[in-house]
């Protein structure tokens, strides 16, 4: 058992090498992880194809959109701790905004993706403003209320197709020599997958800043971190807003690819999934959460061809992880002793959130 | 700095925790809080420093009525609290702990080596810890580390509760050495005690608060030798 423990604790072993590799290295490491990613849809290895569902397909819905999804939800549960079982609410806005300007106005995808998110934004701080003074399960229930009344909102309003939602929604023009076609998922993979690195990206360099600073000391003492002179308020609906972004992000794109969108895709679940994601990959750490959600999208695909008891094998398999890491599998890094010349003291006012 | 609270009401809900609380604390003093467990002790610094609203009531921050302002903007004006069991980021380092309560500093990059010495200083054993998780600390270096943070904020006015809470008899002496090297310094200092004899030997002046109302309030030295504070809160044999 111990020995199993200390082989599966990769997250140290990995950042550890991370940690000690000098820059030429970090750079080269990124560049190949990032060429292979982009390289996906060409790998036609049976241990990774999924039978019995197009792996190109699979590779843009669920995998590379719940790994967006859980990357912008984790800045919300992981990083400033807030419990949102509301977030698929986000995505539905987003989804929702380019599926109805896409039909109803001249406006092209590119048009339409600032205006999603824009609006699922919005919703984040009208949501998050008045409920993020809750604690923990009250915030828990509120989120998960304000996800079904989206849903259910779009249901019983006509004007927007009701339960059968909108279809015919427009695909994005094309970019250099990439086509979006609802017959080739390629494009939107990539789409996405730059869109998520992007996002990394920034989410990174805001958690090495202030901004991570904040939500690290609210996540683990929102009365101390008050006392340090920190705007909790603020801090905890950014982290509400940015996540909300992201999955505005998410929506948009899924939206613009499945051409046609019915309320009840935007169910609980979703939420549900997508913080089993998060959970099941390590609370915080973006590369468990990654790691994560690739999993939890994929395997239920790969072991397809076992039709109905699939669902069974996979709840099997995500007890059966839990309780070997119930961390998850790439934990958030426990602090305990720091080598001196590890630590790098980012002390800039950049990335501050106004 | 001059603090002061004027007749001032706290609820938990429909229980009154402070009933019409009225105290000074001039610029340059230490003043002690002295009261038995319940007595509304961390109630009144928690007030004070903005975690708890006020029912009614006035805080005076040097004239100003800070009583509806939001705990982060009084922590910008030079109000700062170790609070009631350390309240360390036990996920931080010791440096990392000590960073956070620059947070708000506006020239924090040209201040914080020479803060950081100054801590380092008055708790050696920080410096050695510096790298070590907040969590990790033993009770007393927590304590320590809380006070040290407190400090990082260049306070005016400090709000220390129990700092002597759970140290062995060697190291509370410590504590309160320091308690009264940083008030030489020039920080105002409201010291809230469950060791009444060090805390009365140290302050300048003190109330007794008792269920949510101040019974006492005199000099510190005087108190030292009034026979109810004694028999309440000293034991018999304290001298
Ligand atoms: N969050 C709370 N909810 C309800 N009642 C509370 C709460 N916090 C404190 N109280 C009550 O308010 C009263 C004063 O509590 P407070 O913590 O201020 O006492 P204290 O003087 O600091 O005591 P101690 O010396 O034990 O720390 C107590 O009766 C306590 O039960
Ligand atoms: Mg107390």
């Amino acid at each position: 058992m111990a020995n199993l423990k200390s082989s599966l604790n990769l997250r140290d072993k990995g950042a550890e090498y991370w940690e000690r590799s000098p820059k030429w290295r970090r750079v080269a490491l990124a560049i190949f992880f990032i060429a292979i990613c982009y390289a996906l849809p060409f790998l036609n290895n049976p241990l990774v194809n999924t039978p019995g569902s197009d792996f190109q397909s699979v590779l843009f819905y669920p995998v590379g959109m719940y790994v967006l999804m859980a990357i912008g939800l984790n800045i919300v549960v992981g990083k400033s701790g807030l419990l949102d079982l509301g977030y698929v609410a986000f995505f539905a806005i987003g989804a929702y905004t380019m599926a109805i300007l896409g039909t109803k106005t001249s406006l092209n995808f590119w048009e339409i993706l600032p205006i999603g998110v824009g609006l699922a934004m919005l919703s984040g701080v009208l949501l998050g403003t008045p409920t993020l003074r809750l604690r923990g399960d009250y915030l828990a229930i509120v989120t998960l209320g304000f996800g079904e009344i989206v849903r259910i909102f779009a249901v019983n309003t006509d004007a927007i197709g009701g339960s059968r939602g909108i279809a015919g929604i427009p695909t994005p023009p094309d970019v250099f020599n990439a086509k979006f076609t609802i017959l080739d998922p390629k494009p939107y993979y990539w789409m996405l997958l730059t869109f998520t690195l992007l996002i990394i990206w920034m989410v990174r360099r805001m958690a090495a800043r202030r901004p991570g600073r904040a939500w690290d000391a609210i996540r683990q003492d929102d009365d101390v971190a008050q006392l340090m002179g920190i705007n909790t308020r603020k801090y905890k609906v950014w982290a509400f807003v940015l996540g909300a972004a992201v999955a505005g992000v998410g929506g948009v794109v899924y939206a613009s690819q499945i051409l046609s969108i019915v309320p009840d895709q935007f169910n609980l679940n979703i939420s549900i999934l997508i913080l089993a994601c998060v959970v099941f990959g390590g609370i915080g750490n973006v590369w468990g959460v990654i790691l994560g959600a690739v999993l939890l999208a994929f395997t239920p695909e790969r072991i397809r061809f076992l039709s109905q008891p699939r669902i069974l094998v996979f709840g099997i398999a995500l007890v059966v992880m839990m309780n070997l890491r119930p961390d998850g599998i790439l934990p958030k890094k426990k602090r305990e002793h720091f080598d001196p010349d590890w630590h790098t003291v980012e002390e800039s006012g950049e990335g501050e959130i106004k | 700095m001059r603090l002061e609270i004027k007749d001032l009401h706290v609820h938990y809900g429909k229980i009154e925790a402070i009933k019409g609380v009225s105290i000074v604390v001039n610029e340059g003093e230490i003043v002690t809080l002295i009261g038995a467990n319940g007595a509304g002790k961390t109630t009144m610094l928690k007030t004070i420093s903005g975690l708890r609203p006020v029912t009614s009531g006035q805080i005076l921050f040097n004239g100003e009525d800070i009583s509806k302002m939001p705990a982060f903007k009084r922590a910008d004006l030079g109000l700062s609290q170790a609070p009631e069991g350390r309240g360390i980021f036990v996920g931080m380092t010791v440096l990392e702990n000590l960073e956070m309560g620059k947070y708000n500093r506006k020239d924090r990059k040209k201040e914080m080596a020479e803060d950081l010495e100054k801590v380092y200083h008055l708790f050696p054993r920080l410096k050695e810890r510096a790298f070590q998780a907040g969590g990790t600390l033993s009770g007393g270096e927590q304590q320590m580390l809380a006070i040290g943070r407190a400090l990082m904020s260049r306070p005016k006015v400090l709000l220390l509760d129990e700092p002597s809470m759970g140290l062995a008899p060697l190291m509370i002496q410590n504590i309160f050495n320091i308690i009264t090297e940083i008030n030489k310094t020039g920080v105002t200092i409201l010291l809230v005690e469950q060791n009444a004899q060090q805390a009365l030997q140290r302050a300048h002046r003190a109330y007794v608060l008792e269920v949510g109302n101040v019974v006492k309030e005199a000099k510190a030295s005087d108190l030292l030798n009034d026979p109810a504070v004694r028999a309440a809160y000293l034991g018999t044999g304290a001298h």
